[in-house]
């Protein structure tokens, strides 16, 4: 009952912060004129604005939030460190290298090229954390995982602000990329990354059941019938592609896939089957919240990942206070 | 001790050696080995003198003795916590220690005793504050570890916001300074943060023992008479003010902490808390990615924060798949 009760409580919060996000701005519209603007075709400059600018926006922000959040909870019950997610474990710095590697070699210079890129480059750094965890025989090592993405976006960030300090061309590129923004203005970013996060996400609540299984110990699932290896191949395919579309959509936003799945967790428990749902709803709601603050507090409009930090930050600290006896990691 | 981490340090310590040589030898005036050891001894003529004594010596000496209090102090949190990502770095004391840095420029001037100063204040307060946030009927890892992230990104938004909000002279510095480097280190610049560094290693030093059986277990340590609060304590303290005072001099250099340790784990042979060996790797590292920072790519130098976390990334990648290979 209170798994339902939560993630009805969370579907609707995120409702109402996407109906915010249409109508809070620069200029605030209100909510009849948003859903004439939707609903009918008209040319009056609330149209435009909504339009073009803040449903892109809303969506993005919606198909980012839950990307990065399932694939943060995913992370997290597959290296089992309550601290992995994207950013930290090298499949942000893949896209950003990609990015790199694109303008230094091929002289990419549209967005959608740098979106390939941006997708590839993070597809790529999760397959390759997995071949490194996944070494000497089949199971996956959770702390060899770790490590190995560690390792990974070490090597990648080294690499990227090393190419891009020695040419300021690609300084400048990568500059607006790292700023990570909500702030697409174009429906074919989100058309074309789609899919993948919906087939990422289907994949990730598939899994529901063996990740339960899997949380009690490799051993302990092969034991109870879950096919151990399948389950985390499947599961690292799933972080690859949700994390590499969000990347390519909004840019590297470090931090809440690593918070939210705590917040689901305190909200509806360990079983995957809520979890990973509730991720996904709470997650963009987060992140929306954050954008529509950083568009309203200063007049120039404040990055959504510094918003993201200055919400997110006191209140995971809170919860991480107010829970009681979690066993060490 | 087993014998292996002897070989193994006794390499690391030859390494160090050859790349002390080349880093004073080697770069835009070559100098022979011969004009190297009279500079040193104070017998050179005026200009090698001052290219070896006063610019490339004090670098290459902060450069060993910065990767290894970074190595020790990521070695003493990832042994406190038990966990590969709980180290300095990850925690955000130097991201602490360096808004410290980036508060003293804006409001203050540049004296390198008052960054210093900042970057040991804004380090150990920040320390503090993820202790007291984490502090609930005793501290535990798990929430140690998640309440250090959130501070660290909050601080990481701090710093932004400072960088943009100071003056563009301050900004560009700091900017510089942000990715971690050695560049322009002169004696002058040195005493105090060596001075902190070596008291904070020679006390690490005379706790070692008391380290390796805290990692045993609380209930262990405690049996054999180890105070364990206060160890756990001391041992904390002196770690942030190895990395804070590293941080006052060089910057944020990230992943040292985090590397040198684990790559001194596979090289002992399974020997908990080989702090020295730790030591080795960090300033081996440091060393190794400051000389390459330097000639790898002239006319440009690089910031060493670059290429300390490829070069040890690699690393560690390296290890990874051999462990795996043997198994």
């Amino acid at each position: 009952m209170r798994q339902i009760r939560a993630l009805a409580g969370s579907g609707i919060l995120l409702l109402l912060l996407m109906a915010l996000s249409l109508m809070l701005g620069a200029k605030s519209i209100p909510l009849s004129d948003v859903y004439h603007a939707l609903t009918a075709s008209c040319s009056s400059a609330e149209c435009i604005i909504v339009r073009d600018a803040r449903l892109p926006r809303t969506l993005a922000g919606l198909l980012a939030g839950v990307a990065l959040g399932l694939a943060g909870a995913l992370m997290q019950s597959l290296t089992r460190n309550p601290l992995a997610e994207p950013g930290i474990l090298g499949v942000n710095a893949g896209a950003g290298f990609a990015i790199v590697l694109g303008i230094a070699l091929l002289g990419a210079d549209s967005p959608l090229q740098w979106l390939t890129l941006a997708f590839s480059g993070a597809l790529l750094a999760a397959l390759l954390m997995t071949v490194i965890g996944a070494m000497g025989g089949g199971r996956v090592n959770p702390v060899r995982l770790t490590l190995a993405g560690v390792a990974l976006a070490a090597v990648l960030e080294g690499l990227t602000s090393g190419l891009s300090l020695l040419n300021p061309d690609i300084y400048d590129h990568l500059r607006f990329w790292q700023s990570g923004s909500l702030d697409i203005r174009d429906f074919s970013v989100l058309r074309t990354l789609s899919p993948a996060v919906l087939a990422g996400a289907a994949l990730a609540l598939g899994l529901a059941q063996s990740l339960n299984s899997l949380s009690m110990g490799g051993d302990m699932a092969a034991a109870l019938g879950t096919r151990v290896v399948r389950t985390q191949l499947l599961g690292l395919l799933a972080i690859a592609l949700l994390s590499g579309a969000a990347t390519a959509a909004v840019g590297p936003i470090a931090f809440i896939g690593l918070m939210t799945p705590h917040f689901a967790r305190w909200l509806v428990g360990n079983d995957h089957r809520w979890l990973l749902p509730a991720t996904a709803l709470i997650t963009p709601a987060l992140l929306l919240a954050a954008d529509i603050l950083g568009r309203m507090m200063v007049a120039g409009e404040l990055r959504v990942s510094i918003v993201t930090a200055i919400l997110g930050a006191p209140m995971l600290i809170l919860l991480v206070r107010r829970q009681r006896g979690r066993g060490g990691l | 001790m087993t014998r292996r981490a002897w070989l193994h340090g006794g390499w690391l310590l030859l390494a160090c050696a050859l790349l002390t040589w080349l880093a004073l030898t080697r770069g835009a005036l070559p100098i022979t080995a011969e004009q190297v050891w009279q500079a040193l001894r104070g017998q050179g003529a005026a200009n090698v003198q001052l290219i070896v004594v006063e610019w490339r010596l004090p670098r290459v000496l902060m450069a060993l003795l910065i990767g290894a209090a970074l190595g020790v102090s990521g070695a003493i949190f990832q042994s406190l916590l038990r966990n590969p990502l709980g180290s300095p770095d990850i925690l955000g004391f130097n991201t602490g220690a360096y808004s410290g840095v980036l508060v003293a420029l804006v409001l203050f001037n540049q004296s390198i005793t008052a960054m210093t100063g900042a970057a040991l204040i804004g380090g150990i307060a920040t320390a503090a504050l993820v202790y007291l946030f984490a502090w609930r009927n005793g501290v535990e890892t798990f929430r140690l570890i998640i309440v250090g992230i959130s501070v660290r990104a909050l601080l990481m938004a701090l710093n932004a916001w400072l960088i943009i909000s100071a003056s563009l002279e301050s900004a560009l510095s700091a900017g510089l300074w942000s990715a971690g480097s050695l560049n322009g280190i002169t004696w002058a610049k040195t005493p105090p943060v060596v001075t902190v560094l070596l008291l904070s290693l020679l006390l690490v030093a005379l706790l070692t023992r008391r380290m390796r059986l805290l990692e045993m277990g609380d209930d262990t340590a405690c049996a054999l008479g180890v105070p364990v609060e206060r160890s756990r304590l001391w041992l904390m303290l002196l770690g942030v003010l190895l990395t804070a005072a590293s941080t006052a001099l060089a910057g944020p250099i990230s992943f040292v902490a985090l590397l040198a340790p684990q790559i001194a784990r596979r090289l002992s042979g399974g020997e908990k808390g080989a702090l020295w060996l730790a030591a080795l790797c960090g300033a081996l590292l440091l060393c190794a990615a400051d000389y390459a920072a330097q000639h790898l790519f002239l006319p440009y130098q690089l910031p060493v924060g670059v290429i300390t976390v490829s070069l040890g990334g690699l690393y560690l990648i390296a290890l990874l798949v051999r462990e795996a290979r043997r198994q």
